[in-house]
């Protein structure tokens, strides 16, 4: 009995390609999820195409630009860090997952700027402004809320993915060696790109 | 044991101690066969509440007029017996039972890929369970919109749907780490010199819905969280008050919930496929081709949901083509039935209960099958829809596909997985008394629904009196035949019988392993050199 190890054991069955292959699937199930939404916002856009329009224009290009700039830039970061960590520079690593983290948190801001603008007006869910509208708008809006606050809640857990990586790249458990949890982190975080990518022009530059 | 002194023992799944012992260890495991016995015992307990729902309610049609439940709880039970049969017990099924037993031993591995995300996808299966299960006691009374929550009754009924829905969303999150796992593990973790085309066909059926479950489940997933958000916050997606569409719900509630179908019934072909050849002491007719019909299933079963469609509202077109592929899908699932058939011409076979269970499957999935091309086609689907005929249908498929598959495989794999043997008489006694219950509750359904019985009431007129009650007589006979199984199978368990590592004289990797199963499966991982079956 003494001679077998506990099975499992954290190294004994280490395979970063499963673990990369892992998070590809589960991508595949991220981008399905909002693929419902982008039906259901096709749908929709078909049916009610002059409302759509109109309702956009309730929405600000400028702070739209800047997320999709702060988003784009925080992408580069995250590829930044995982070029360091192949290059064993842990301080840089460190230093660009903490600048990528840090643009999350200024996205949340303007978010935050952006749905308090809104909810000011009177316009949240369950509101009776909201209730009142045309359907369109109504669907619009219904839209908007759900699919930037969905995007939102992915943006949440990135960063909680990324901060969990960054104190283990910190303590050494992630290491020049063994980084799959960087890269896992770093494709999870490229997809919260792309997910807004397709979200900033559906919702602000409709023409 | 004398002259057993110098090997190393090697303690067996059931009796190895990790960091915890006793009922601690089985929750914190990461074996897969204990995974698999877990969810085993979970899933026979949700099976077995939704047969007594499905008991009661045939009680209550046994004649027209209120027997035992009012218009309200019926539909409150079956939604219930819905939500129980497919979340808790037939979409997880075969796959998360015998597919966490036994993949990684069918495919000479140690384990799966991640074996800490299994245990977790476990946890949420039974968070689900208890969420889904909560909307009976919480809120506002249990659900009562069916289990297909169709909106926009979903979204106006004043019982607690959201418990439900956010159950089911849960179900589903766990159901798309389990495919993912497999699929992986598939791809990772084949022992040597196992191609592709040397894995046993009851992990290519696993393959296939591991990525069903990937590509499907999370349509349902946001599906339900956009019904919770239109409850919760009132914001509008699918009320036509508000511009939604009730029947862009459907379409996006069928999109995962046909494929979800194949999710069910490929791991119960599967394991059918398992059974067939070691009884029949042969190697498999066409190994290519049932892989081919694996995936082929997978794939077209992704395009076919339109079908549950036909009187809900879409153009001619769409409607001649789901009808179409719905035919078509019909294809690869006949090339798996002439395969096992032709499996059996000049085998050797061996009569025992797993093989009179996988003809048993054969032959009401084939009842299942051509009633659904019946409901396929689009004049006689207009007449037979929402009729007892399409309860009849699917109860064909999933009770008689996958429960039949699901009891088979347990027969097959009972002896590996507890290292007992049960009483090989009662067991067939037991599926001859399931066997007749089983048709003699569904056939007349068949009849009901040609001659107009509508589902889902408490009620019926005088006309269909006849027919009910020989279907609620055979409710009571399939219960019989059910408990002589499992009180036969429980003796089983408990009762000491001799062990042997190959009873069935199988071929694939889990019969090489020692029954039961050591904690890492294999003393040495095995090299592979030849097809599953070969004879």
């Amino acid at each position: 009995m003494e001679t077998i190890t506990t099975p499992h054991h954290a190294d004994a069955h280490r395979d970063d390609t499963a673990a990369k292959l892992g998070m590809w699937l589960f991508i595949f199930t991220e981008i399905l999820l909002f693929g419902g939404l982008f039906i259901v916002y096709s749908v929709y856009r078909f049916k009610n195409p002059v409302a759509f329009e109109l309702a956009h224009h309730e929405l600000s290009i400028t702070m739209g630009l800047i997320n999709t700039i702060i988003l784009l830039v925080s992408s580069a970061t995250v590829a930044i860090s995982i070029s360091a960590m192949q290059k064993n520079d842990k301080k840089m690593t460190m230093l660009m997952l903490g600048i990528t983290l840090l643009l999350a948190l200024v996205f949340l801001v303007n978010k935050y700027f952006e749905w308090g603008g809104k909810f000011e007006h009177g316009m949240y869910p369950g509101s009776e402004l909201m209730k009142n509208l045309s359907n369109g708008d109504m669907l619009f809006f219904s839209l908007y809320f759900f699919m930037t606050g969905l995007h939102a809640v992915h943006i949440i857990v990135g960063m909680i993915l990324l901060a969990i990586t960054l104190v283990k790249v910190k303590t050494g458990a992630v290491n020049t060696g063994k980084y799959a949890l960087l890269e896992n982190s770093g494709l999870y975080w490229h997809l919260v790109d792309l997910i807004w990518i397709f979200l900033f022009p559906l919702f602000y530059l409709i023409h | 044991m004398a002259e057993h002194t110098e090997t190393k023992y090697l303690p067996n799944y059931l009796e190895y101690q990790g960091k915890h012992k006793g009922l601690l260890g089985w929750l914190t495991t990461t074996d897969h066969k204990r995974i698999g016995l877990l969810y085993f015992y979970s899933m026979m307990t949700f099976f077995l509440a939704g047969v007594v729902m499905g008991l009661l309610m045939k009680f209550e049609l046994i004649s027209p007029g209120e027997q035992i439940m009012g218009a309200q709880t019926y539909n409150g039970l079956f939604t219930l017996h819905g939500l129980t049969m497919i979340f808790l017990f037939v979409i997880p099924g075969v796959a998360a039972v015998y597919g966490n037993f036994f993949l990684p031993i069918l495919i000479g591995a140690k384990d799966v890929s991640f074996p800490r995300l299994n245990l977790m996808s476990w946890y949420l299966y039974i968070l689900g369970a208890i969420v889904v299960l909560s909307s009976q006691f919480m809120g506002d009374g249990p659900p009562d919109t069916g289990w297909t929550f169709y909106a926009p009754y979903s979204l106006k009924t004043q019982t607690n749907v959201v418990a439900a829905v956010t159950g089911a969303f849960i179900l589903g999150f766990s159901s798309i780490l389990t495919g993912l796992n497999f699929v992986v593990t598939m791809h990772r973790l084949r022992a040597p010199g196992m191609g592709w085309l040397r894995m046993p066909l009851f992990a290519w059926s696993l393959y296939g819905t591991g990525w069903i479950q990937l590509l499907a489940t999370p349509i349902v997933g946001i599906t339900f969280l956009m019904v919770i958000a239109e409850r919760l916050l009132g914001i509008g997606f699918f009320d036509p008050a508000i511009g939604g569409d009730p029947i862009l719900y459907q379409h996006l509630f069928w999109i995962y919930s046909h494929p979800a179908v194949y999710i069910m019934i490929l791991p119960a072909m599967g394991a059918i496929t398992e059974i067939i050849p070691t009884f029949a002491r042969k190697t498999i007719f066409g190994y290519t081709a049932i892989v081919i019909s694996s995936m082929a299933i997978a794939f077209v079963g992704y395009f076919v949901w339109g079908h549950h469609m036909f009187t809900s509202g879409m153009s001619s077109t769409s409607r001649w083509v789901f009808s179409l592929l719905t035919f078509l899908v019909a294809i690869p699932s006949a090339i798996k039935v002439f395969n096992w058939t032709a499996t059996l011409y000049k085998g050797s076979i061996n009569i025992q209960p797993p093989f009179l269970w996988a003809i048993s499957f054969i032959f009401v999935f084939m009842i299942g099958g051509f009633s659904g091309l019946v409901l396929g086609s689009l004049a006689t689907d207009i007449h037979t829809h929402d009729t007892a005929f399409v309860v009849a249908h699917f109860h064909y498929i999933v009770f008689g596909g996958t429960g039949f598959a699901f009891f088979g495989a347990l027969h097959y794999w009972f002896p590996k997985m507890f290292a007992r043997v049960y009483n090989t008489k009662v067991a067939n006694i037991g599926l001859l008394i399931f066997f007749i219950g089983f048709n003699m509750l569904y056939f007349p359904m068949f009849y009901l629904g040609l001659i107009g019985m509508p589902r889902r009431y408490y009620d019926y007129l005088p006309m269909f009196h006849n027919a009910n009650i020989l279907s609620t007589v055979g409710s009571w006979i399939l219960a019989i035949g059910l408990i002589i199984i499992i009180v036969n199978l429980f003796r089983a368990r408990k009762a000491t019988g001799k062990i042997v590592d190959d009873p069935w004289d199988g071929k694939t990797l889990e019969w090489t392993t020692s029954s039961p199963p050591i904690v890492e499966n294999f003393e040495e991982i095995p090299v592979v050199d030849h097809g599953p079956y070969e004879y």
